[in-house]
C-alpha cells in the first residue's frame, strides 16, 4: 500500500474504551482537537486521568450490556480499545487477565451484531505478541508468529486478546479492524517498567548478553492511534521507532553505566531477589534482556505516517527529562477529575468563555458560527464576545484554522470575508483558498 | 556453522494486511514500496540496527583476521572479480573446520582484495544469539542469525552481501577423512532466498581450512556439559582449554570465487524443482573446483 492511495476514514463518532488509561487520555486529548470528529466518548470504571475538552466521560467499565447501549445510543461508528495491559508490574496477574482477556471479549460483543452501528475497531496491542526467543528474526514483520508458546502471564493474555479479535473480524464482514503492535514506549509522561528500569543510576543487564533494543515516542503512539482513526487502514501494523540499538548503546545514550549483574543462568531467580531489593524487573521483560527483540516497522511508514522520533531520539529524549525531572518535579499539579466541576464546565449556561481551562478553544461548530457573525456582522456576536477576545479576535486565527471552515460559509459571506481579509492582513493563503472556495461553489 | 534450514515456515507474505492476493505485480510493487521505507542511516552511531560494529570488527581484524589472512594461512584469492560491487549478492561456501576459519578469510579476502570493499554478513547459527559471550561478539564482527527473513532483508531490502554455508553444522562436525567431500546442501532454502530476492548466487570454494583443523573425533560428555554446539577433537583441543580452539595449523589457504549465477526472473522461488536443480548446480560446481584445486595443490602447507 502506498501513500497515494490513503483513504480518509468516516470515522465521526468515536468510542474511546480505556479513557482513564494513558493511551485512552492521550487519544481523546488528540481526537478532540479534530474539526471533522463530531463526538467523542470514553468509557472506564476509574477516574480519568488527563483534562479533556469535549470528550464525554461515561463510567461504564467492561459490562457488555451497558456498552451496547452506550454504542446504540450515540451511534458509535469507531471503536478504539486502549485498554490492554502490556506490562505485568502495572496490575496484579488476575487483574491484568480479567481485563485483557474477559474485558476485549465483552467490548467485542457490545460492538457485533447485523444491526450495531460500529464500522471499524481500533486495537492498541503489543509487541509482545512476538516474543523473545532464541530463534527469533531480526525483525519482525506483521504475518510472523511467534516461534514458541508464550511463558508468561501477559503475552497468553494479549495472544488471547488478539485472537478474539480476528475472530470478531472473521464473524463481522461491515467492520474493519485494525491492529496495532506497539514496542516498548518511552516517553517523559508514560510510566512502564522499562522507564523504571533505565532510571536506575546503574542498569542491571545479563552478564554475556548485549540485546538489540527498539523503542517508541509516546508521541507517535498517540498519533499512530490517531492516524488509524482517521484513515481507513484494516490489517495489522508494528509500531517502532526507526532505528534498533544494542542495550549498551541505550544507556550511553542515557548517559548512565551498565551492570552486568544478572547471571545467564537462574536470571529468573536474581530477579525475584532484585524484586524483593526493589527492583522491578517484570518475567516477560527477562528474555527480552537476553535475546532483545526488533520489529519491522515499515508498513505503517508506507501508509503515510510519519515518526516524529526515531529509537536513538526516543532514548536521548528520555535522557533529557531524567536529568530534568528532580529539577521539576513539583512545578505540575496533577490533573484531578471533578465529576461535578466536569458537568458545570461542559452544559452550565453560566459557562461563556473556556479560557479557564488551558488553551482557550472552541468547538468547530461554534467557530464556525464565530466566523459567520464576525462577517456578516450579526447581532449574536456579543454573544461570542468573551470567546473573541480570548481567541485576539478574527484576524489572529492560524490560516489553516481558518481555510478548514470556508466550506461552511455561503458564497455572500466568502466574498464579505475575502474583503476583509484583504483590507485586514492579506495573507495570500487565506485569499487563495477563499477564492478556489468561491470558484468551487460557482 | 551456518544453518542450512534457510526456507522456515514464515508465512506467505503475499497475503498482507491490505488484503491483495498473491498477485504478483502488487507483491513485487509492495516489497518495493517497503525497501523505500527503510531507516536512514544514523551517522553518529557505532552500531549498525543489526549491531554490527566498526569498533569491535577493527580490533579483531588488527588483532587476528590480518595475522592470519597474511602470515598464517597466507590466502591466495582468485576470481574476486565475481563479487558484484554493488547491489545484494548471496555467498555460497563449502565449510569446514571446528571453529571455522573460512567465513572469516572470505569477509577478509573481500576486504583486502575486491576494488570496492564491502561489509559481508555471515550466517550464524541461532545458537550464538542463546550462549553468553558469544551472543555479544557475533553480532559486532557481522554474524547474523541464519533466519530466511534475515537473509532477505539483506539481501533483498538493504542490497548487502550474505555468506551462506548450506552444509551448516554437518560440514563442520565432519571427519578429517571425510575432507572436501561436500556433505548435503540443505534443502535448497539458500537458492529459494537468492531467487526471492533476485540476486545472484557466488559460489565460492576454500581449500586449506580442513588441514587448518582438523576434526578426528567428537567428544559427546564434555559437549553436553559445555552446552556447546560440539565437542571436537583437534590438534590442540580440547587439551589446551578453551584457546585450544584457536590452534589453527598453518595450512595454505586458497579461496576461489566463481562466476555468478544470476536469478533475475521474478517468482522463480514458487517452482520447487527449479530451486532443488540450482541447489545441485552449486554444490556440484563448488565440489568440481574444490578437487581441482586439491588436485592442484602440491603442498597443504605451500600451495
Amino acid at each position: 500500500m502506498s501513500a497515494g492511495e490513503l483513504v480518509p476514514s468516516g470515522s465521526k463518532r468515536i468510542l474511546i474504551t480505556g479513557l482513564s488509561t494513558y493511551w485512552g487520555g492521550r487519544l481523546a486529548q488528540a481526537l478532540e482537537q479534530r474539526p471533522e470528529i463530531e463526538t467523542v466518548i470514553g468509557v472506564d470504571s476509574k477516574d480519568p486521568t488527563r483534562e479533556l475538552e469535549r470528550t464525554e466521560f461515561v463510567r461504564v467499565g467492561t459490562e457488555h450490556a451497558l456498552l451496547r447501549r452506550v454504542v446504540m445510543a450515540a451511534e458509535i461508528d469507531t471503536v478504539v480499545d486502549t485498554r490492554l495491559i502490556v506490562d505485568s508490574t502495572v496490575a496484579p496477574a488476575r487483574d491484568a487477565h480479567e481485563n485483557n482477556v474477559i474485558g476485549t471479549m465483552n467490548i467485542l460483543a457490545a460492538c457485533s451484531g447485523s444491526d450495531s452501528p460500529v464500522r471499524k475497531f481500533v486495537l492498541k496491542s503489543s509487541a509482545h505478541y512476538y516474543g523473545a526467543e532464541q530463534d527469533d528474526p531480526g525483525y519482525f514483520t506483521e504475518e510472523m508468529r511467534r516461534p514458541h508458546p508464550p511463558q508468561t502471564g501477559i503475552e497468553r493474555d494479549i495472544l488471547e486478546a488478539e485472537r478474539a479479535v480476528s475472530d470478531f473480524e472473521r464473524k463481522n464482514d461491515a467492520v474493519r479492524v485494525t491492529k496495532l503492535r506497539c514496542t516498548h514506549v518511552l516517553g517523559p509522561d508514560v510510566k512502564t517498567s522499562h522507564t523504571k528500569l533505565l532510571s536506575l543510576p546503574l542498569v542491571p543487564m545479563i552478564l554475556g548478553f548485549d540485546p538489540r533494543y527498539q523503542f517508541v515516542h509516546e508521541d507517535d503512539v498517540v498519533a499512530a492511534l490517531a492516524h488509524t482513526v482517521h484513515n481507513d487502514l484494516p490489517g495489522v501494523f508494528n509500531v517502532a521507532g526507526d532505528g534498533v540499538l544494542a542495550f549498551t548503546e541505550v544507556v550511553g545514550l542515557l548517559g548512565k553505566t551498565y551492570l552486568p549483574v544478572l547471571p545467564p543462568v537462574g536470571t529468573g531467580l536474581a530477579a525475584a531477589v532484585a524484586r524483593r531489593l526493589g527492583i522491578e524487573i517484570p518475567p516477560e521483560t527477562l528474555n527480552l534482556l537476553r535475546f532483545g527483540r526488533a520489529i519491522d516497522n515499515r508498513r505503517l511508514k508506507a501508509t503515510g505516517f510519519a515518526y516524529r522520533y526515531t529509537t536513538g531520539e526516543t532514548v536521548s529524549r528520555l535522557g533529557e527529562y531524567l536529568r530534568l525531572h528532580p529539577i521539576l518535579r513539583d512545578a505540575e499539579q496533577p490533573y484531578r477529575y471533578e465529576e461535578e466541576v466536569e458537568e458545570f464546565l461542559r452544559w452550565s449556561p453560566s459557562v461563556r468563555d473556556s479560557g479557564e481551562r488551558g488553551q482557550p478553544r472552541l468547538n468547530p461548530r461554534q467557530l464556525v458560527e464565530l466566523q459567520k457573525a464576525v462577517v456578516t456582522g450579526a447581532p449574536s456576536v456579543a454573544r461570542f464576545k468573551p470567546a473573541i477576545d480570548a481567541l485576539g479576535g478574527y484576524d489572529d486565527l492560524a490560516e489553516d484554522e481558518l481555510v478548514a471552515m470556508l466550506d461552511s460559509l455561503e458564497a455572500d459571506q466568502l466574498s464579505q470575508l475575502h474583503a476583509h481579509e484583504r483590507a485586514g492582513a492579506a495573507r495570500s493563503a487565506v485569499l487563495g483558498a477563499i477564492e478556489e472556495t468561491l470558484a468551487r461553489s460557482g | 556453522m551456518a544453518d542450512e534450514r534457510l526456507s522456515l515456515p514464515v508465512e506467505d507474505p503475499d497475503r498482507g494486511a491490505s488484503g491483495d492476493g498473491p498477485d504478483r505485480g502488487t507483491e513485487l510493487a509492495r516489497r518495493t514500496e517497503l525497501r523505500r521505507q527503510l531507516p536512514g542511516v544514523e551517522p553518529d552511531r557505532r552500531l549498525t540496527d543489526w549491531g554490527r560494529s566498526e569498533r569491535v570488527e577493527g580490533v579483531m581484524d588488527r588483532l587476528l583476521f590480518d595475522f592470519f589472512y597474511n602470515y598464517w594461512f597466507r590466502c591466495e584469492v582468485e576470481g574476486i572479480e565475481n563479487v558484484p560491487a554493488d547491489g545484494g549478492a548471496l555467498l555460497v561456501s563449502n565449510h569446514s573446520g571446528a571453529l571455522p576459519p573460512d567465513a572469516a578469510m572470505i569477509a577478509k579476502a573481500i576486504k583486502e582484495e575486491h576494488p570496492r570493499p564491502r561489509p559481508l554478513n555471515l550466517t550464524v547459527e541461532h545458537f550464538f544469539k542463546g550462549f553468553p559471550g558469544f551472543s555479544m561478539l557475533v553480532p559486532k564482527i557481522g554474524g547474523v542469525a541464519a533466519h530466511p527473513a534475515n537473509v532477505q532483508r539483506l539481501l533483498f531490502d538493504e542490497q548487502q552481501l550474505v555468506l551462506v554455508f548450506p552444509e551448516g553444522r554437518k560440514g563442520t562436525e565432519k571427519l578429517y577423512r571425510n575432507r572436501y567431500k561436500l556433505r548435503r546442501f540443505g534443502r535448497g532454502g539458500f537458492v529459494e532466498a537468492a531467487m526471492r530476492a533476485q540476486v545472484p548466487i557466488v559460489p565460492v570454494c576454500v581449500v586449506g581450512a580442513e588441514e587448518a583443523q582438523p576434526i578426528f573425533a567428537h567428544l559427546g560428555l564434555l559437549q553436553k556439559l559445555t552446552g556447546m554446539i560440539y565437542a571436537p577433537v583437534t590438534p590442540t583441543f580440547p587439551h589446551f582449554g578453551p584457546l585450544g580452539m584457536l590452534g589453527y595449523l598453518p595450512a595454505k589457504f586458497k579461496i576461489r570465487f566463481l562466476e555468478p549465477i544470476p536469478f533475475e526472473e521474478e517468482g522463480m522461488h514458487e517452482d520447487r524443482s527449479l530451486v532443488q536443480t540450482y541447489a545441485h548446480e552449486v554444490r556440484a560446481r563448488i565440489q568440481e573446483n574444490l578437487l581441482e584445486m586439491v588436485a592442484e595443490r602440491e603442498s597443504v602447507w605451500f600451495g
